[in-house]
């Protein structure tokens, strides 16, 4: 009860400093996209081969693109105000309806990217700091210097040569195989090895980072007074490291691992575009090339909520974790 | 009666010293033992050693056996070890802020004790903690087994530790300096308990400090350690009242709370000049540098600990001669 009343805590606190986020991001947001050159009309106009003024004034004008810049951004929050992304000019649908589409599978990329960054990066943490000093430590040290170090297009491309190419082993691209009728366990194990080579790729990096955080953290809380009371105890190295260090090394990884989420977005545009995933960085990444920009805000609108909620997760995780966090006032 | 713990020949050292070369005692069943000695006197390393908690770089010495109930420990296996770590033998540290896990509940840190060492089930290590928190007088023990060690004060999280120490009735409890970190009053109420416990429970406590007042009181004998050396050993009575070692002398002279009439606002603090960092590289007795009345063949060789009598036993050939020029006015 005392904790449900301490995480209901710090839920409403970080509600209350979401939404003015949000309003800032999207209007900031509308203003850089207008720095770029070119509008929708423009580029359908180029792609289409040719164009009179009337029908790229008739375009701008069923868009509304042809209104002042202070016009068209009223029109977009009084859209949100009632619930609506816009309209996109490009795919002729709801911006809310091709975010829908895209979003699952742009979620479960980024959902097993970092779960798998943190389950192995942590217990790789925890191996290099038992170990700290000796070769297998040595050893993880250089691989993860070298993960942070690699841009993930060149691992994605890697892997792709490696278990696609050479070995056959696993599709080069796409979300699923097509014309299966699976269905189930089947269904899902499908979807797992389309998955793997893209949620490795984007992964690695981080693995990189919460290896060597969580090494850190575990050095510094084995050297703590609550280490030699566990050992006192009679408990064995494997339970003084799993029970009584490890969660008190998992706050700094935490904190960490929340502002990541933003950055997994920014690696997922690269790897979606690399493996032809039909996420919402490859959407972005399109509407950029198109100056669609109603889809962009969209997208961007949604990544800022995801981060905060992110965050939000993130918060409630450590005063789960971290009893000694109470929601300041 | 039965030693619970006789050390012989301890030895500790460490790449570039070797902080305690050679220390023997004797703990009895049901006995409080007091160690006293300044900072960097060897005693906490010297409990360290009997759980076998030595920091990685410090070796025991070859010689050295460490007989718990008739048993050497000095060489046991490190799994083996385990079994009797809190369980036979138990150990409670200086900083009761710092020495509990903060983010687990007190409930469970008791439970796993009795889960680890009694094989109790987790419903029934849970009732035990909440009988034990009642027993070390934590009051309303039964709200507080879920709460976390931030929500205690010093003196109750130094309670949970000593809860966490008595869990699984280990036959000898080693308390390392454990009220140095607590107010006055919270300090006798500790000693107290455990005092209470001791007798109760009928363990053996190996009381470390620096506090000649808790000495004093509660201790049923005292060895007095001097870089590592054991300078002298008494009953506390006889160790106060006719103090024979030098270093004993000088440590007593120091000490204002044991004089009822004297003030510190009297007159100056008496303190014993040097250091004890002057002990590093010393052939012969260790506090021959800071000594009032070393002779030369002090620094020859350490001096041997001879018994006066009655228990007591003083490592100081200058202090305990009869025609000894300076008798027990030394360094007062």
């Amino acid at each position: 009860m005392h904790q449900f009343l301490r995480l209901s805590r710090v839920f409403a606190r970080t509600l209350a400093h979401a939404v003015p986020t949000v309003i800032g991001i999207v209007i900031l947001d509308f203003f850089l996209l207008r720095l770029a050159p070119g509008d929708a009309a423009d580029v359908m106009a180029g792609e289409s081969g040719a164009a009179t003024e009337e029908t790229m004034a008739a375009l701008r004008s069923r868009f509304g693109l042809d209104l002042p810049a202070l016009d068209q951004l009223l029109a977009y929050l009084s859209n949100l105000a009632h619930f609506s992304l816009g309209y996109s000019p490009r795919y002729n649908m709801p911006v809310s309806d091709l975010i829908l589409q895209r979003l699952p599978s742009s979620l479960a990329l980024m959902g097993v990217s970092l779960l798998l960054a943190l389950v192995v990066g942590v217990a790789l943490g925890v191996i290099m700091a038992t170990q700290a000093g000796r070769w297998p430590d040595r050893l993880l040290s250089v691989l993860a210097l070298l993960f942070y170090s690699v841009p993930s297009f060149w691992i994605g491309l890697m892997l792709i040569v490696l278990f696609s190419v050479k070995l056959g082993w696993l599709p080069s691209g796409g979300a699923g195989s097509i014309g299966t009728d699976a269905t189930g366990l089947a269904a899902l194990l499908d979807q797992a090895r389309y998955m793997l080579l893209p949620a490795l790729s984007l992964s690695l990096f981080y693995v990189a980072i919460y290896a060597r955080l969580a090494r850190a953290a575990m050095l510094e809380v084995r050297s703590q007074d609550f280490i030699r009371t566990a050992r006192a105890k009679g408990l064995s190295p494997a339970a003084v490291t799993l029970r009584h260090a490890l969660r008190n090394a998992l706050l700094p990884v935490t904190t960490i691992a929340g502002v990541h989420l933003g950055g997994l977005m920014g690696g997922a545009v690269v790897v979606e575009t690399v493996y032809s995933w039909p996420g919402l960085g490859r959407l972005a990444y399109e509407a950029v090339m198109s100056r669609d920009f109603t889809v962009l805000l969209g997208v961007l609108l949604l990544s800022s909520f995801l981060v905060i909620l992110a965050n939000v997760l993130v918060d409630l995780l450590q005063a789960w974790l971290d009893p000694r966090i109470e929601a300041a006032s | 009666m039965p030693a619970v713990l006789d050390v012989r020949h301890l030895s500790i050292a460490f790449p570039r010293a070797t902080p305690v070369p050679d220390l023997s005692f004797t703990i009895e069943e049901g006995e409080t033992l007091a160690l006293v000695g300044e900072s960097g006197s060897g005693k906490s390393l010297t409990a360290l050693a009997l759980m076998r908690l030595l920091p990685r770089n410090a070796r025991l010495g070859a010689a050295s056996r460490i007989l718990f109930s008739g048993r050497n420990i000095a060489q046991l296996p490190e799994q083996e070890m385990r079994r009797l770590r809190g369980r036979d033998m138990a150990m409670i540290f200086q900083e009761p802020m710092t020495s509990l896990n903060p983010v687990m509940t007190v409930g469970r840190q008791i439970a796993e004790v009795l889960e680890l060492h009694e094989g109790l089930s987790c419903r029934a290590a849970r009732k035990r903690a909440a009988e034990l928190l009642d027993l070390v007088r934590i009051p309303e023990a039964h709200h507080r087994l879920d709460a976390y060690p931030h929500q205690f004060s010093g003196g109750q999280r130094q309670r949970v530790m000593i809860a966490v120490a008595i869990a699984a009735h280990p036959r000898l409890l080693i308390a390392d300096e454990p009220t140095t970190a607590l107010d006055v009053t919270i300090q006798a109420q500790i000693l107290e308990l455990l005092d209470q416990l001791r007798r109760d429970l009928s363990m053996a406590l190996l009381l470390i400090t620096h506090d000649l007042g808790v000495v004093a009181q509660w201790a049923d004998r005292v060895i007095a350690l001097y870089a590592g050396h054991k300078v002298e050993e008494a009953r506390p009575q006889l160790l106060f009242g006719t103090p024979a070692h030098p270093y004993t002398q000088g440590l007593l002279a120091a000490s204002p709370r044991l004089r009822a009439d004297y003030h510190y606002s009297d007159g100056p603090l008496i303190e014993i000049p040097g250091s004890i960092v002057s002990a590093v590289g010393e052939k012969g007795c260790p506090f021959a540098p800071r000594c009032p009345v070393a002779r030369p063949a002090c620094r020859a060789a350490m001096p041997p600990l001879l018994p006066q009598g009655d228990g007591h036993f003083v490592a100081c050939p200058v202090t305990t001669l009869r025609e000894a020029p300076h008798g027990h006015s030394v360094g007062l």
